[in-house]
């Protein structure tokens, strides 16, 4: 399975707000194949957005299965990703195949409920936290147009100080 | 650019006012030089930065570029040749969170600790909150440990004891 060539900041397709998935076929299948090949090929990568490697349609691949002691949904196949609600807000530091040398804190939900239709057209439903509904955040926002630095948070301004001041 | 390009390390202090990052940036592109990383803080009302430069020159031409508007802006000036490069970002993988009622040592308590268990601090930021009469100092730190999490884990422990409130959080960079 070949891996994809991804797209890398400053392309201004990065950018791009995608368009939802119309139609579950036997090409969308092997797409994500590769798209998957190309995911674990990254030192590192524990998700995926096909706009990406250049499809700008909303899917969106997670597998944070290798680390160790976290909640976890296993290798997941989003389609038409929604985030029907979420809980909390984390600090986390974040970095992206397609920015290089350069990772930075954002702050996420710490718990979402999420909707997204499988490669075969099976709508689902997930509850997720932590490190993995990170990750399903990160690569939404890829879907949307948005990288990880629109997010950065200074390290001056993060949850920390502001839990100092609401219990001062 | 050419490889005859030096990097220097080009540090301003200063009362701090409107549009200083403006003058002295405009100065240095104006005399070609090249800016990698900064670090611009404000720190206790004054203005504090620390610029790599690229810059083909000398010192002495790095300072006659940026010495006059630097002066205009009543900011001390100090510049050093340094080796450095970009492209040599560490990623931390531990945070930790120290805080207390402020008094003396605090600091040096607490990195003392955290070296011989091991951690290499990457970035430190403090600062001191509450009252003038009921000061807290709080600091925070990313860092990397290279003895591994469960050494610093031990290392607090002993910081606590020592009545200073203190957090580890490790951080697990997500790749996406």
């Amino acid at each position: 399975m070949p891996v994809l060539e991804l797209l890398q900041y400053p392309d201004p397709r990065l950018k791009q707000v995608s368009t939802p998935v119309q139609d579950f076929t036997a090409e969308l299948c092997d797409f994500i194949q590769e798209l998957e090949t190309t995911m674990r090929a990254g030192p590192g990568g524990v998700g995926i957005a096909a706009p990406q490697v250049g499809r700008f349609e909303r899917i969106a691949l997670v597998d944070v299965s290798d680390r160790p002691k976290i909640p976890h949904h296993g290798r997941l196949v989003l389609i038409n990703p929604e985030i029907l609600a979420w809980e909390g807000m984390g600090k986390g530091r974040e970095g992206c195949m397609s920015v290089p040398d350069y990772t930075g804190n954002v702050i996420r939900a710490e718990q979402i409920q999420l909707k997204a239709w499988d490669e075969h057209g099976q709508a689902r439903e997930y509850a997720m936290q932590g490190f993995e509904a990170r990750a399903v955040q990160h690569e939404i926002d890829h879907l949307d147009g948005l990288l990880f630095l629109d997010r950065l948070v200074s390290r001056r301004h993060d949850l920390f100080h502001r839990k100092v001041c609401v219990t001062k | 650019m050419t490889t005859k390009q030096k990097w220097y390390m080009l540090t301003l202090v200063g009362k701090d006012r409107p549009g200083i990052v403006a003058h002295v940036t405009a100065a240095l592109y104006e005399g070609e030089a090249n800016l990698g990383e900064t670090s611009m803080m404000r720190l206790g009302g004054n203005f504090t930065i620390m610029m790599m430069v690229q810059f083909s020159g000398n010192t002495h031409a790095l300072h006659d570029l940026v010495g006059g508007v630097a002066e205009s802006l009543d900011l001390h000036l100090h510049i050093d040749h340094i080796e450095g490069h970009l492209h040599d970002h560490r990623i931390p993988d531990v945070r930790i969170a120290v805080y207390g009622a402020d008094r003396a040592g605090i600091v040096a308590k607490v990195t003392g600790v955290l070296a011989e268990a091991g951690l290499d601090i990457l970035e430190l930021e403090s600062d001191v909150a509450g009252t003038d009469a009921e000061p807290i100092y709080i600091m925070s730190i990313e860092g990397y440990a290279a003895a591994g999490v469960p050494a610093l884990e031990s290392a607090l422990e002993i910081i606590r004891a020592a009545g200073i409130d203190a957090s580890l959080q490790p951080i697990d960079t997500l790749v996406g």
